[in-house]
């Protein structure tokens, strides 16, 4: 059944894909639409079955040279299940969602086949997807990694007669480059200490990497802080976190489900994912940890401050997936990573919707994207809508203070999140950073909406005159995930972010009695939380996920104090408030504002200026350099060189030969004697004589 | 004396049959009689072929004292001889009746040289080397000037009679000095006598003049001048012949003079080689660009071919003999299709060897210029062919003997050289219309399938060699100790 799950995808994208002449456009689409629904039903069934037992299921040898053995294998436990379930649900639904999306495009000619080459590589995408989830071992999830990098860069250039498109595709794959190489390392420094890529000698090994000495750029390293840094530049190119984040708002030149299903739901979520599948090794590396959750933290921050000032609405979206993802890394970061994987889940569900949703907006609106042109739309759409307003009291938070899970999915998984922040840094930086984010969060989600949907309609009269609702195909995965947006968090939040022992034997792992040194120092650290029952046992590599028994933020987190648990809850209402005030109340209000304070306006609206000091530092020296390398080096000196010699001396010598073959037999025999005479010589100086 | 004939006993086979041949064919009806000897010759070589190359116990024989050496070397360089003759001689047939050159005396002198060229890979003595030699050379000198009323095929045997005399004289003398310094003209002698990594002067002086002799029949530069003379002016099959079983049969001796005699001062003979292989890799490739003959472009070809096969032999060790071993065969695999596509080259009814006259021959017969292309290609060491994999192997012996720079000056001899053969692709295929465009479909099936065949060798031997390279790898052992 695994093996279904993740070669059909590749089947029916290679048929698609190639044989679309035969079964023509509408067979290429629901072919690759039923077999998504058909492995997500699989899905289903393997991820509610799961025992939490980690089992490999072995599809081939794969690799052997030298001390390099590894086989091509599936390997499952919690962590891939919940994968799995995320992938294929999103990527089903959006099969079906872009039927109706991609049905008619200007981008393409009229009776150009466009479709076919679309649901192929988003099947193409779902197939590496899986094999990044499901592998077993270093280099096959860096096969999948590079796999989905390759379908992204495909889908974000799908509109290929548009060169921002084009060129956003390049800077999607060029970015990646970055963080892939640091992947790459990782995965060297691995194979060059433990003498294996595969996952269960790692994790056996990551114990022993934490007391190991590396020496790499004529620096000392810990081992394991090293690697875990590494791989997590690689998590960060492909999580789109600070530095490496410039390519995901470009990446909205591709198709809005493309932006769904990569950009928001499965993709940009798999460095999240490598950094819990290797948590058996971040536990032993806190100094990485702790970059991470710097980094995170501050991702969440800078995203959302973006977020605030931008006019399209998939770009508002997008910095807010890049946001939430830094939500994801520092619950990550902190050793929480059940919750991490949390939301995760529900992100998948609430983002994948959001963008479904503004999706369906452009499409009714004839693919205007300038929230400034829009206005008024509820009437037009009810349903988007309503899909729409779920989405975001799901992902601003709107739930039951102080319940924990009485809400909307975001609200479960978000408030953990900044409850596990604030019991590992006791009130820090990230804490604080991650709640300011919740506030812009809830301001520019909801100015998103009052937008779009409230207000009198702006823009062109004649686009607004035709606006209309979706077809059903686009409105019923709406609904589907809707269900998950309102629903995942209350049902999910026990074996996520309940008790210790619920959410260690949720992934697999066994629990046991804590020590008494340990429960006292916790007790120290916070006496609220000093009746700790249960640590997890398990060693590194035998559950889902490991925690270490010294890390009990998972528990401490429920014992922060009442102001904390409320202090989301809050930032959400205070963001509400202000675009209620912003955007309801005195629509003159926000336009005032940019005004007076236009340095940092601009400085918001321009992204902080990432883009101008990368092309000022990065980009414009590169090609400078490749400049000179093409014409001085390349155009000069090779291509100079070699026609110098081809056109100049060689038939000069050429000529040379033709002159010494006389004809004469006397020349000959000269030439022969000259040369007896010149080895005689030669070997009377060098040989034997010595 | 008993085991001596047997152990000689293929060579007494040839010797015997021409003779028996000569004498039938001048009593009865001469040149009637040519084809039906030609075949049966081709026949008798492959007969012989398939006895050396398959029969006996594998194991080394010596006879008349150590003169005649019997091992895998020498049965590996004689099945590469008689299996390449037998092709040319074939493959010859058709031309030489259509031009009334069908002379009884082209087979049996053939198989005369042949004898030759056994004997020279089965010295193991300087007078058996010498006589072996000038068995062999006596015969093509005559069969150079085989056509007598043609001023220039009379010339080019003249020539070549009058250098070969004079190479002759340089490796008699080179003998006579090694027999002085040695006492003897044993090889296993001579070993002795040059000591492991020491050797008296003379002897080394008399050593290069061996080599010289030896360097003029495999026509390696500067010894290489009669090459293009000789190979425009003698009628194609002759030529065909030249560049193939004679080059092979020079090239192992060389190889077994070095190591058999020589063994001891690899040091100093192997800096010679390396100075006569790069010579010869340059003028090889430099020189051809000029040539319009194809002819002649293939006698430069075949200096070129001998400077990367001495690379081998200049690395001194096993792997460099077993690299030599594989190149010749490959090389001799590839000059007998080219020729027999040569062979071919024919316009209103005569022979033709300009260059130009291929424009645009992909459209007359592309067929056989794709094969023609194929065979360029590997000509030129154009990876995925055989004649790239040859390369490849005596650039590892070299580098695995820390002769790095010989590679890189090869590797940039052999840019040179792809120019030549890639300009006859790019007439054939891209070249301005042809306003006397050669004949098509005039190849006799013999010529058709030795060139697709050798075209086909090229692209599917890359996958197995069909063992050339583990018998190459037997014979090396069975030479270098």
């Amino acid at each position: 059944m695994e093996q279904i799950i993740l070669f059909a995808p590749l089947l029916s994208a290679l048929v698609a894909g190639f044989g679309h002449r035969i079964i023509g456009d509408k067979g290429a689409q629901w072919l690759t639409t039923g077999v998504l629904f058909l492995i997500c039903l699989l899905s289903w069934v393997v991820f509610l079955g799961h025992d939490g037992e980690t089992r490999q299921i072995e599809i081939m040898r794969w690799i052997q040279s030298g001390t390099l053995d590894t086989s091509w294998a599936i390997r499952l436990d919690r962590l891939t299940a919940i994968m799995l379930i995320v992938i294929t649900t999103v990527s089903a639904l959006v099969h079906l969602y872009s039927m109706g999306y991609m049905a008619h495009d200007e981008n393409f000619r009229e009776n150009e086949s466009y479709r076919p080459r679309f649901f192929a590589y988003l099947s193409f995408f779902t197939f590496a997807m899986l094999m990044l989830v499901t592998a077993d071992n270093l280099v096959q999830m860096f096969f999948g990694w590079e796999g989905v990098g390759v379908a992204s860069y495909l889908l974000i250039g799908f509109y290929y007669r548009k060169p921002t498109a084009n060129a956003a595709a390049i800077k999607a794959f060029v970015v990646n480059r970055v963080g892939d190489f640091g992947f790459a390392l990782g995965i060297f420094a691995l194979f060059f200490l433990v003498d294996s890529i595969n996952l269960d000698d790692i994790f056996a090994a990551a114990p022993e990497l934490a007391e190991t000495q590396l020496t790499f750029l004529w620096t000392e390293w810990n081992a394991a802080n090293l690697i875990a840094f590494l791989l997590f530049i690689g998590a960060m190119g492909k999580s789109a976190q600070l530095f490496l984040h410039t390519w995901l708002p470009d990446a909205m030149e591709g198709p809005t489900p493309v932006s769904a299903l990569i950009h928001a739901a499965t993709m940009v979520t798999a460095g999240v994912f490598l950094v819990c599948r290797m948590s058996p090794l971040y536990e032993f590396a806190p100094d990485a940890q702790a970059f991470i959750v710097f980094l995170g933290a501050t991702t969440a921050f800078f995203a959302a401050t973006v977020g605030l000032v931008q006019n399209d609405i998939k770009r508002v979206i997008a910095y807010s997936t890049c946001s939430q993802l830094g939500y994801m890394f520092v619950a990550a970061g902190v050793g929480v990573y059940s919750v991490a994987m949390f939301h995760l889940l529900t992100h998948a569900f609430f983002k994948a919707m959001l963008f479904l949703g503004a999706g369906s907006v452009i499409h009714g609106m004839h693919h205007e994207q300038d929230m400034r042109n829009y206005g008024g739309l509820r009437k037009k759409m009810p349903y988007t809508f309503w899909a729409m307003m779920i989405g975001t009291l799901a992902i601003t938070g709107v739930g039951i203070p102080l319940t924990g899970w009485i809400g909307f999915a975001g609200f479960a998984s978000k408030d953990a999140v900044i409850e596990s922040a604030y019991a590992a840094t006791m009130g820090g930086y990230a804490f604080w950073m991650l709640v300011i984010a919740a506030l812009f969060t809830s301001f520019y989600s909801w100015r998103l909406m009052f937008l779009t949907f409230w207000g009198k309609p702006r823009g062109d009269k004649h686009t607004h005159e035709h606006a209309h609702e979706s077809p059903a195909v686009m409105t019923v995965p709406l609904g589907v995930l809707a269900i998950g947006a309102v629903f995942a968090g209350a049902i999910w939040y026990g074996s996520f972010f309940g008790k210790t022992n619920e959410v260690v034997t949720f992934f697999g792992g066994t629990y046991g009695e804590p020590t008494e040194e340990l429960v006292e120092a916790v007790a120290e650290r916070s006496p609220k939380a000093s009746e700790l029952h249960y640590v997890m046992e398990s060693a590194p590599g035998e559950a889902a996920i490991y925690i270490a028994p010294e890390n009990t933020i998972l528990h401490e987190a429920h014992y922060v104090p009442t102001w904390v648990k409320l202090s989301p809850f809050v930032a959400m209402l205070l963001g509400l408030l202000t675009a209620l005030w912003f955007y309801i109340w005195n629509p003159a209000l926000p336009g005032k504002l940019a005004e007076s304070q236009r340095p940092l306006y601009l400085f918001l609206l321009n992204k902080w200026y990432f883009d101008e000091i990368y092309d000022a530092v990065f980009v414009r020296p590169a090609r400078v350099i490749g400049r000179f390398f093409w014409k001085r080096g390349d155009g000069d000196v090779i291509d100079g060189t070699i026609n110098g010699v081809a056109m100049g001396i060689v038939p000069f010598f050429t000529r040379l030969a033709g002159r010494a073959q006389s004809g004469f037999i006397f020349t000959y025999a000269f030439a022969m004697v000259v040369g007896i005479v010149v080895l005689i010589t030669w070997m009377a100086l060098t040989g034997g004589a010595r | 004396m008993q085991a001596d004939l047997t152990t000689i006993l293929p060579e007494i086979v040839i010797a015997v049959y021409a003779m028996l041949a000569l004498l039938g064919a001048v009593y009865t009806s001469k040149d009637k009689l040519a084809p039906l000897i030609t075949w049966a010759t081709a026949g008798l070589f492959l007969a012989l072929a398939l006895w050396i190359g398959l029969g006996g116990d594998g194991a080394a024989r010596e006879a008349f004292g150590g003169m005649f050496q019997d091992d895998a070397f020498a049965r590996f360089a004689k099945v590469v001889i008689l299996l390449s003759a037998a092709a040319v001689l074939v493959m010859g047939m058709g031309f030489l009746e259509r031009h009334e050159m069908m002379k009884f005396e082209y087979p049996i002198l053939v198989a005369l040289s042949v004898v030759g060229m056994m004997f020279m890979v089965s010295a193991g003595d300087l007078m058996a080397l010498y006589m072996g030699l000038e068995l062999q050379s006596l015969s093509l000198y005559v069969i150079a000037a085989m056509r007598r009323d043609s001023l220039r095929s009379t010339e080019a045997g003249l020539k070549y009679f009058v250098l070969g005399a004079l190479s002759s004289g340089l490796l008699l003398y080179g003998a006579s000095l090694v027999y002085g310094y040695a006492g003897t003209t044993l090889f296993s002698g001579i070993i002795d006598a040059a000591g492991e990594g020491y050797a008296p002067l003379g002897l080394l002086f008399g050593l290069v003049f061996v080599m010289a002799g030896l360097a003029f029949k495999v026509s390696a530069v500067p010894f290489h001048m009669w090459t293009p003379d000789v190979y425009e002016g003698s009628p194609t099959p002759v030529t065909a012949f030249f560049a193939t079983a004679p080059k092979v049969a020079a090239m192992a001796l060389f190889a077994r003079v070095l190591h058999d005699a020589f063994g001891g001062v690899g040091q100093d003979w192997s800096q010679v080689l390396v100075v006569l292989s790069v010579l010869s890799m340059f003028l090889g490739a430099i020189a051809a660009i000029g040539q319009r003959d194809i002819k002649r472009l293939m006698a430069y070809s075949s200096i070129a071919h001998m400077g990367y096969a001495m690379i081998g032999l200049a690395a001194g060790t096993v792997l460099g003999v077993e690299a030599m071993l594989t190149y010749m065969a490959i090389y001799v695999t590839m000059n007998i299709g080219t020729f027999a596509f040569i062979l071919s080259m024919e316009r209103d009814g005569r022979p033709v060897t300009e260059i130009d006259a291929l424009r645009m021959y992909s459209r007359v017969e592309p067929g056989k210029a794709l094969a023609l292309l194929v065979l360029l290609f590997s000509l030129a060491g154009v990876p995925p062919m055989l004649g790239f994999f040859a390369k490849l192997g005596v650039w590892r012996a070299a580098i695995e003997a820390d002769l790095v720079w010989l590679v890189v000056a090869s590797a940039v001899a052999s840019a040179i050289g792809a120019y030549y053969y890639l300009r006859i692709v790019y007439l054939m295929y891209f070249g301005e219309e042809n306003t006397s465009a050669l004949d098509g479909k005039n190849a006799s099936p013999v010529l058709w399938s030795l060139l697709m065949g050798s075209a086909l060798l090229m692209l599917v031997g890359v996958i197995s060699l069909f063992g050339i390279d583990g018998a190459a790898a037997t014979a090396a052992a069975a030479l270098v100790n």
